[in-house]
C-alpha cells in the first residue's frame, strides 16, 4: 500500500453514516474510494453540488458537471446544485460535517497553514478559509514530511489558513489528534514505531500509554490467498 | 422587449478600464464568447472580479495572456502560473480573498447591504489592515461589499427578456454577479422564447439583466 493509500484509508474510517463531506483536491479526493460499505456519505463540491460522485459516469459527462478543480464528475440521484452563495451557506453555516483538506504544515496548536509559500507559491486559499474555520470537522490529510523534514512543527512558519484548531491529522505514519494539552498521537501505521514517528515530527507528541495501529489492513489480506486451493 | 445584441455590440459598450465580474469556476460557467471578445477588441486596463483566472489559455486566462488586465480580485490563481507570474513581477495586482467572503461581498453589494461580517481569515493575513467586531462574544472579520461595472454572465437559458436558468455547476458565481453589477451582459447556450423558461426554473430574474447574447451563432438551427 502506498502512502497515499493508507492515508486515504484511514481518513475513510472517520466518516459516519449520514454526513455531508467536502473533499479537497488532490489526496483527498481519493478518499471517495474507500468510504466502508454500509456507510452513506454525501459529497459536496464548493463550485455547487452535493451529493457529487468524483468519477463521472461514462458517457454522461456534461460541461456543466465538474468539481472544484474543474474535472468532470458525476452525480448521485438525488443529489442537488446550488449557486456558490448557498454553497458556502452550507460551509460557513456550519451545516458541513466534515471537511477534508491537504496540509503544507501543522503545529502544536493544532493550526493548519496550507494555502501559499511567500515567493514562491501563490495559489490563493479558494475555499480553504471557510471550510477550516466554519466545517464541524476538519480532517487534514498530508504525507508526514516533506523532503525529509517535517512538516508538523512547533510553530507554522507559512502564513495560517485559520485560527481554529483542526480535528485531526492523518499521515502515512500516523494519526495525531490536536487538543487543548498538545498533539496527541492517536495511531501509528502498520510497520511504522512510536519511535520512528516521533522523529518525523518537529513538534512535541503527547504518546498515551497504548497506541494502536490504524486498522486499514482486512485482517484477511494478511492470511495466505487460499482461494485458489478452495476451489478445487 | 428583446435584450439580444451581437456580442461585438455589446463588447463594445465596455470602456478601457472598466470592472467588470466574471462568472464562472475553473472556466466552467464563464461567458467564453464574451470573453474571446473583449480580447479581440482589446479592451485594456480591466479590473477582473472572479473566483479564479482558469488557466492559460482558457475562460479568465485568455485575459490576463493578452495582458489586458490591472488589478485582480480573485479566491484562487493556483491553477494559473501566468497569473502568478505578472503578480510576482508586478505588472497585475492581485487580491486574494476567501472564497465564502468573495461571494458575500458580492453579495452584499448586490444586496445594498452595508459590510459582510465573518469569522473566516480572523488572525491570517487576510484580516491585515481590517476592523474586527465583538458580537454575542464572538469575533469577526468586517469586510467590504464589491461592486463593478459590468457583470457578464454565462447562462445555461435565456428568454428574450432576460430571464436565466443555469445547469449544474454551472450556476456558481453567475447568479450572484447578476446583482451586482451596473451593466450586466448574459451569454447563454441557448436563446429561447418568452415563456419557453417556467418561473420557477428562472434563476436570474429578468430585471436584472440588461443585454443578452448567444454563445454560438447557430445556422439553420445548427
Amino acid at each position: 500500500m502506498d502512502d497515499k493509500t493508507i492515508i486515504a484509508k484511514r481518513v475513510a474510517l472517520e466518516l459516519k453514516d449520514g454526513e455531508l463531506v467536502n473533499l479537497g483536491i488532490g489526496l483527498p479526493t481519493t478518499v471517495a474510494k474507500y468510504v466502508p460499505t454500509g456507510i452513506e456519505v454525501s459529497f459536496q463540491s464548493e463550485n455547487g453540488i452535493v451529493g457529487m460522485v468524483p468519477v463521472p459516469f461514462e458517457g454522461l459527462e456534461n460541461e456543466f458537471a465538474t468539481d472544484a478543480g474543474g474535472a468532470p464528475i458525476g452525480a448521485i440521484p438525488g443529489a442537488a446544485s446550488l449557486d456558490s452563495v448557498n454553497s458556502f451557506g452550507l460551509i460557513r453555516g456550519g451545516h458541513l460535517d466534515v471537511t477534508v483538506l491537504g496540509g503544507l504544515e501543522v503545529d502544536e496548536q493544532g493550526r493548519l497553514a496550507n494555502w501559499m509559500v511567500p515567493g514562491k507559491m501563490v495559489p490563493g486559499m479558494g475555499g480553504a478559509m471557510d471550510l477550516v474555520t466554519c466545517a464541524k470537522r476538519v480532517i487534514v490529510a498530508m504525507v508526514h514530511t516533506q523532503k525529509g523534514k517535517p512538516k508538523i512543527l512547533k510553530q507554522c512558519t507559512l502564513p495560517l489558513t485559520s485560527l481554529r484548531r483542526i480535528s485531526l491529522v492523518v499521515t502515512e505514519m500516523a494519526v495525531i489528534e490536536p487538543t487543548a494539552e498538545g498533539l496527541v498521537l492517536r495511531e501509528v501505521a502498520p510497520g511504522v514505531s512510536v519511535g520512528q514517528v516521533l522523529a518525523a515530527t518537529q513538534a512535541r507528541l503527547i504518546v498515551p500509554r497504548h497506541v494502536p495501529v490504524m486498522p486499514i489492513t482486512e485482517p484477511w489480506a494478511l492470511l495466505p490467498d487460499r482461494r485458489a486451493e478452495l476451489r478445487q | 422587449m428583446n435584450k439580444a445584441v451581437s456580442v461585438t455590440r455589446a463588447v463594445e459598450m465596455i470602456p478601457d478600464g472598466a470592472s467588470l465580474m466574471i462568472g464562472g469556476f475553473m472556466g466552467v460557467g464563464s461567458p467564453h464568447r464574451i470573453i474571446a471578445e473583449l480580447v479581440r477588441q482589446g479592451r485594456k486596463n480591466l479590473t477582473v472580479i472572479a473566483n479564479d483566472t482558469g488557466r492559460p489559455g482558457h475562460g479568465i486566462g485568455r485575459l490576463i495572456d493578452a495582458k489586458l488586465v490591472r488589478r485582480v480580485i480573485a479566491s484562487h490563481i493556483g491553477t494559473n502560473p501566468e497569473t502568478q507570474r505578472q503578480m510576482i513581477a508586478g505588472e497585475t495586482e492581485v487580491e486574494l480573498v476567501p472564497q465564502g467572503t468573495l461571494v458575500e461581498r458580492i453579495r452584499a453589494a448586490g444586496f445594498g447591504l452595508g459590510a459582510v461580517v465573518t469569522p473566516t481569515g480572523l488572525g491570517t493575513v487576510v484580516a491585515e489592515g481590517k476592523q474586527t467586531l465583538e458580537i454575542n462574544g464572538k469575533t469577526y472579520l468586517l469586510e467590504l461589499p464589491l461592486h463593478a461595472d459590468f457583470s457578464l454572465l454565462l447562462a445555461e437559458r435565456t428568454d428574450y427578456r432576460g430571464n436565466l436558468s443555469y445547469r449544474l455547476t454551472g450556476r456558481n458565481f453567475n447568479a450572484v454577479i447578476a446583482y451586482a453589477g451596473d451593466k450586466v451582459i448574459a451569454e447563454a447556450v441557448e436563446i429561447v422564447p418568452i415563456g419557453c423558461i417556467s418561473p420557477d426554473e428562472v434563476v436570474t430574474p429578468f430585471p436584472l439583466v440588461d443585454y443578452i447574447i448567444e454563445r454560438e451563432v447557430r445556422v439553420n438551427g445548427r
